[in-house]
């Protein structure tokens, strides 16, 4: 899973700043994601991890600093040095290629699995129904689901409903997925599940970003582990560097709660 | 240790709580509908024969139709797709539309519909007995022009002969409907979960179709059952297009039948009647929408259930 970084980073984040009501939460994070990388990002609670990975999607609007992703400025259109917003519409196709699993899955209840997988193909990009159906049936099968695509959401374990999530961001045929604790609502014995989509995922050469306390994904399938604490990447580096031997006092802290806490990694 | 089978305690056979009160009440109850029922078949003037002529008379069918069941109808669609408009105005980002919809809101919800129905059937007609579409000042430019002063008029409408149908009921009653609706309609919306428009956005929907596809759909598990309740309550004041002054209407016809027959109380039991009939079919009509804006949530329905097996089996 190693990547080459050749070329352009697939995102490209520079000095992003966000703050909430005055409470400064991003404090000028700069990040490049090549493409086929495996990012994992670690770090305590309020660090920032999550809402640095909702700014890659714009579902928060940065302050300040710029990211790009696959090349285009997001939310905004540079025309001669002045930034102009751009357009809901416009934000809406930027978001078209960037794939994203949420923490409570926010399936579609009134849907079938298969109507969420196939929402976005046919809505959004007006794929032909009964091609998205067989797409979504196909993704269905990748993720170890073949045999519920009647099914609703309330009728799915947490750990199916993931997964259905997981198949009807892959529906979108996205260069980026990016992962908020994505096992973190989820009973013990349902995480596997989950994860091993997810190691199959990086296996096939997805570009990930994956905000997780997960520390056995984190070292055997991420490339990069990124550690962030109050607002600022503290360290970052190959997953032995960071998780065997960290340099800063305060990932050798945190990982140690969260080892202790999670002795099988 | 051996277990003495017979030591174990089995069945229970325990004597029930009395409730001596619940037959009190049950006992009171029969007497009250007893006495009811005698004075139905006893007393000459509640006369329920001709009261169920007058429900079968020509006029008062047609002023349940017309009155009744197309105003409830035409009213309910105006006031619902209203409705939907202002709350998701109420809930913009623009300031404008958003004081615009509160404003609206505001004032509908003050006015008495009957007050509202004068205005608009006698008031707007004495105003503005023809009303004019087209240019804004369309006839003060064409005057300084010194043409034809209805050249930038598209088409006017003759409100007094408006003023006589029906139109001019589902239109009042409609737009009274719609602030109700709007804040029954924003409470929906309000209930859908944020991450659902955030899942929405994060396939690269637009706003509009989020809207559309993702939160109403949600939010009619929460709009539909006040909608059924406003529905009902339509039913019943349709009796007040009186006002506008529009008599084809169910209350108005079948008291007016008894009283030109001298027979008052049949004429009241016959609007009851029907009212109460109508009244029954939009609640069967109503639990059926419930289960149908319910799906996804809880148990599906038999139907569901069976759709699903056959979905199932066509994969």
């Amino acid at each position: 899973m190693s990547s080459q970084r050749t070329g352009e980073p697939l995102v490209h984040a520079v000095n992003v700043h966000k703050s909430f009501h005055g409470n400064e939460v991003l404090k000028g994070i700069d990040l490049d994601v090549w493409p086929g990388e495996v990012v994992v990002l670690l770090g305590p609670s309020g660090s920032g991890k999550t809402t640095f990975l909702r700014c890659i999607n714009q579902l928060e609007t940065i302050d300040g600093g710029r990211i790009w992703v696959d090349g285009d400025l997001l939310g905004y259109e540079d025309r001669h040095g002045t930034l102009h917003r751009l357009t809901d519409k416009k934000i809406a196709d930027q978001r078209r290629d960037i794939g994203m699993c949420f923490q409570r899955f926010n399936l579609f209840p009134h849907k079938t699995a298969l109507e969420n997988i196939t929402e976005g193909p046919v809505q959004v990009k007006g794929q032909n129904k009964d091609q998205a159906r067989a797409r979504a049936l196909d993704l269905l099968e990748r993720v170890g689901l073949k045999d519920k695509p009647a099914a609703y959401p309330s009728q799915l374990s947490g750990g199916q409903q993931q997964r259905v999530a997981i198949a009807r961001a892959l529906a979108m045929d996205p260069k980026l997925m990016l992962f908020d604790e994505p096992t973190s609502a989820l009973d013990p014995e349902l995480v596997g599940e989950v994860l091993a989509v997810m190691r199959e995922l990086a296996q096939s050469g997805m570009t990930m970003i994956v905000v997780t306390h997960e520390m056995g994904f984190a070292r055997d399938v991420a490339d990069r582990v990124v550690f962030m604490d109050g607002g600022v990447i503290v360290e970052q580096g190959s997953p032995d560097e960071v998780i065997r031997n960290p340099q800063h006092a305060r990932t050798r802290s945190f990982l140690q709660r969260v080892l202790t806490e999670h002795p099988a990694a | 240790m051996t277990i003495n089978t017979e030591d174990r305690p089995g069945a229970i056979n325990a004597r029930p709580v009395r409730h001596p009160w619940r037959w009190v009440a049950v006992g009171v109850i029969a007497i009250v509908l007893a006495m009811m029922v005698n004075s139905f078949a006893t007393n000459p003037r509640w006369d329920f024969p001709f009261a169920i002529q007058i429900m079968q008379q020509k006029s008062v069918i047609q002023g349940l139709w017309v009155g009744t069941i197309f105003g409830t109808i035409g009213s309910m669609v105006l006031g619902v797709g209203l409705g939907i408009v202002i709350a998701v105005m109420r809930l913009s980002n623009n300031p404008v539309l958003r004081g615009v919809a509160f404003g609206y809101t505001w004032f509908f919800r003050a006015m008495p519909r009957y007050v509202l129905l004068a205005i608009l059937g006698t008031g707007v007609a004495f105003l503005y007995p023809k009303l004019s579409i087209g240019l804004p000042f369309g006839e003060q430019i064409a005057g300084l022009l010194g043409i034809d002063t209805s050249t930038f008029t598209f088409f006017s409408l003759d409100w007094n002969a408006l003023s006589t149908t029906i139109w001019i009921g589902v239109l009042g009653l409609g737009l009274s409907e719609a602030a109700y609706m709007a804040e029954i309609a924003r409470a929906g919306i309000l209930s859908v979960d944020k991450g659902q428009t955030e899942a929405a956005q994060a396939i690269g929907m637009s706003p509009g179709k989020t809207m559309w596809r993702i939160v109403l759909p949600q939010a009619m598990r929460v709009i539909v059952p006040p909608t059924g309740n406003e529905t009902i309550a339509m039913v019943k004041d349709t009796s007040l297009l009186v006002a506008i002054p529009i008599i084809t209407e169910l209350y108005f016809q079948a008291y007016g039948f008894g009283q030109r027959s001298f027979k008052i109380m049949p004429g009241f039991v016959a609007a009851t009647l029907w009212y109460l009939i109508v009244c029954s079919l939009l609640m069967v009509g109503q639990s059926y929408l419930e289960k149908y804006f319910g799906r996804g949530f809880g148990q599906p329905s038999k139907k569901a259930q069976e759709k699903l097996r056959k979905v199932a089996a066509d994969h």
